[in-house]
């Protein structure tokens, strides 16, 4: 064991408040853990986003489509790793592929992960690009960029109009495929929380239901951000029509999402079973901050009156008014659901299973769960999407 | 030109392929298992399927002396912080509800400093102040429907045929899971060898017919032992549950604990 986890657990010792258990004073999933339902949300709403545009005709959306796709690609090839850098054994990873466990919800991850990413990812951004290889594969000054795209042809060059038709016709039965997958990715990500009936903050029903709706919220959130702030960088104009739709679709999930969690807490507080003192003393004390200030107030409530501001008075705000509070809404949801997932993770070990006392946690720097390695895994997605907006040029061939 | 239909056909083969060889891998396997039977079942020194091992507790007997868990850390190499534990000891303080109140009993106050391996210093709570105060000794519950062994992902935990719920610490991948699910925080990931870990009833000394170390130890039979499969005609966990009326930890979760105790107040979790 490392000198900085020893001590750190030795000063938690000293900070220990009431009566725990004596193994509940360690955190076993840190701030990684913490990423991983994060970064699978995110995918998982900007997967939505776009399935607006190809299942139920959103056209305001249309600029973020191939953008959204792209986006929701970049952080599924991250989302294993965080999962992958907190295990005791890394070295034992594929063993949850060969022999998964299947009573367990964690075995899943593996078909889970396989079947978003290449049944319904990669499939439909194949289908939906094919037609941009070929063409991309014969017109691409650079050599090496034309073996590319003709490699991602995977030999497929027909692009005659039948053949397209059936291109766009399976690209849209995938993306109708993908709706339930996308709900089904994260909605398994809340049911390995959900379903420990040890920890009462965490084993409700409603786990999977508000991840699935959080998801959404910050997924739309991402790509609120990323549009206008890409469309900057490209020195693109940017469509309000499509502003406008993203602050709508933020909005109504939003109220989902709120009323989700608000739902879950009236039911504790109503049911005031045998964890309740302890979970509200958590929510009021530990939690403080993170929750109460940063996921209710700030990413909550604040980016929902914003919202509803913008939309009501549409007509009086300015295009760069609503511009900004899109931009500030989505920057504060998406700093809400990073809370809230925060709040599960951290929140829910902070309290022993005695419910007669509390831990404490504290982020290291360094180190598998440290902060850098969680700012490197943050980054990191974004860096895959540059590479992948370089080759899949979302937005034709001038960007 | 190569038509989409051409294409699917390869990848159609290759997953094909890639699914027969997964499904006929745990075959492989079981062939493997009968060509090279498990050691103790090939020379018979120890056979699982005829024992089933109880440790059970009379918590009024526990004087909390804490040798059971100082014993335990010694037997097993539990690392020596004092936030690593297979088994550990529990006291309760009851006060009194003071002459204000209606209520018939005070604040519960539970410490456990150190696991109770160097016993307990005298309550800091004044005599006066004290309705009653009581030991529980803790450790893994064997649940016959045990949260740590389904959530396995790899199923390195596993319930062994002889009733003790074990960790394959070389299989396991150290996920942490089974520490979250189990809801009597008996589990932890062992900092040396990155596996999770728990009680195992000193599984390396039952079935050498020796006593787990906390049992060997506790000077005053808090701690009961024994095999529901021994033919013995006075088994003493039998006797235990014919003369005690036992319960188990947090029953409402469904665990379904096989330690059973006797004694405990309505307070212990």
């Amino acid at each position: 064991m490392s000198l900085t986890v020893s001590e750190s657990l030795a000063e938690a010792l000293k900070h220990v408040q009431g009566y725990i258990y004596p193994n509940d004073l360690n955190l076993w999933w840190g701030a990684l853990v913490v990423l991983y339902p994060y970064i699978t949300g995110l995918v998982a709403g900007a997967f939505i986003l776009a399935s607006l545009v190809r299942v139920f005709h959103v056209k305001a959306l249309e600029p973020t489509y191939r953008f959204s796709l792209l986006t929701a690609l970049a952080f599924l090839l991250v989302a294993p790793l965080p999962l992958l850098f907190h295990l005791g054994h890394p070295e034992r990873c594929y063993e949850v592929l060969m022999t998964p466990h299947l009573s367990s919800p964690m075995a899943v991850f593996g078909f889970v992960y396989a079947w978003y990413l290449m049944a319904v990812l990669l499939l439909e951004l194949w289908f939906d690009y094919r037609k941009n290889f070929v063409e991309w594969a014969e017109s691409d000054p650079n050599i090496l960029r034309r073996f590319l795209y003709r490699v991602m042809t995977l030999g497929v060059t027909d692009v005659s109009e039948r053949s397209l038709q059936i291109d766009n016709r399976l690209g849209q039965t995938i993306t109708v495929v993908g709706i339930p997958s996308a709900f089904l990715l994260h909605g398994y990500v809340g049911f390995i929380f959900g379903s420990i009936k040890a920890n009462p903050w965490w084993g409700t029903v409603l786990m999977p239901i508000i991840f699935i709706f959080s998801a959404m919220v910050s997924g739309i959130a991402l790509m609120g951000l990323l549009y206008q702030t890409v469309s900057k960088l490209r020195k693109a104009p940017i469509s309000m029509d499509c502003v406008d739709a993203i602050t709508q679709c933020l909005f109504f999930a939003m109220i989902l999402d709120s009323a989700l969690e608000a739902l879950d807490w009236i039911h504790r507080l109503y049911e005031a079973e045998e964890s309740i003192d302890v979970l509200v003393l958590l929510a009021a004390g530990k939690l403080f901050y993170s929750f109460l200030l940063i996921q209710v107030l700030a990413g909550t409530l604040a980016p929902l009156v914003l919202l509803a501001v913008t939309i009501i008075f549409s007509n009086r705000l300015s295009n760069g008014l609503r511009r900004v509070l899109n931009l500030v809404s989505c920057l504060l949801v998406l700093v809400g659901v990073f809370a809230m997932r925060w709040n599960v993770v951290i929140g829910g070990q902070l309290f022993s299973k005695s419910l007669r006392g509390f831990t404490t946690y504290k982020l290291g720097l360094i180190g598998n769960e440290g902060l850098l390695m969680a700012l490197a895994l943050m980054i990191l997605p974004f860096i895959i999407l540059g590479v992948l907006v370089f080759i899949f040029r979302p937005w034709g061939r001038k960007t | 030109m190569k038509t989409r239909r051409d294409v699917l056909k390869i990848g159609g083969i290759a997953s094909v392929s890639v699914c027969v060889s997964w499904v006929l891998r745990p075959l492989a396997t079981e062939a493997e298992k009968v060509a090279n039977p498990p050691r103790s079942a090939s020379t018979g020194t120890y056979n699982p399927t005829e024992h089933q091992w109880r440790m059970v507790i009379d918590s009024e007997k526990c004087i909390g002396c804490g040798l059971c868990a100082k014993a335990c850390k010694q037997e097993n190499k539990v690392p020596p912080e004092p936030y690593y534990f297979r088994t550990w000891v529990e006291r309760y303080v009851i006060k009194t509800s003071g002459k204000a109140t209606q209520e018939l009993r005070g604040e519960t106050v539970v410490d456990s400093p150190n696991g109770g391996i160097d016993g307990f210093a005298p309550s800091s709570i004044p005599a006066e102040q004290v309705l009653r105060s009581f030991f529980v000794p803790k450790l893994c519950n064997e649940c016959d429907n045990s949260p740590c062994t389904k959530c396995c992902p790899v199923g390195a935990a596993f319930e062994s045929p002889d009733g003790v719920v074990l960790v394959d610490k070389n299989y396991c991948i150290g996920c942490g899971f089974c520490v979250q699910s189990c809801p009597y925080g008996c589990r932890f990931l062992n900092p040396i060898t990155r596996s999770a870990e728990k009680c195992t009833l000193c599984y390396h000394r039952i079935t050498k017919g020796l006593w787990p170390a906390c049992v060997e130890v506790c000077p005053t039979g808090a701690r009961i032992f024994g095999d529901l499969k021994s033919k013995t005609p006075d088994n003493p966990v039998r006797r235990f549950v014919k003369e005690k009326k036992v319960q188990v930890l947090k029953p409402y979760l469904g665990t379904n604990p096989k330690v059973f105790y006797a004694g405990l107040d309505k307070e212990v979790r």
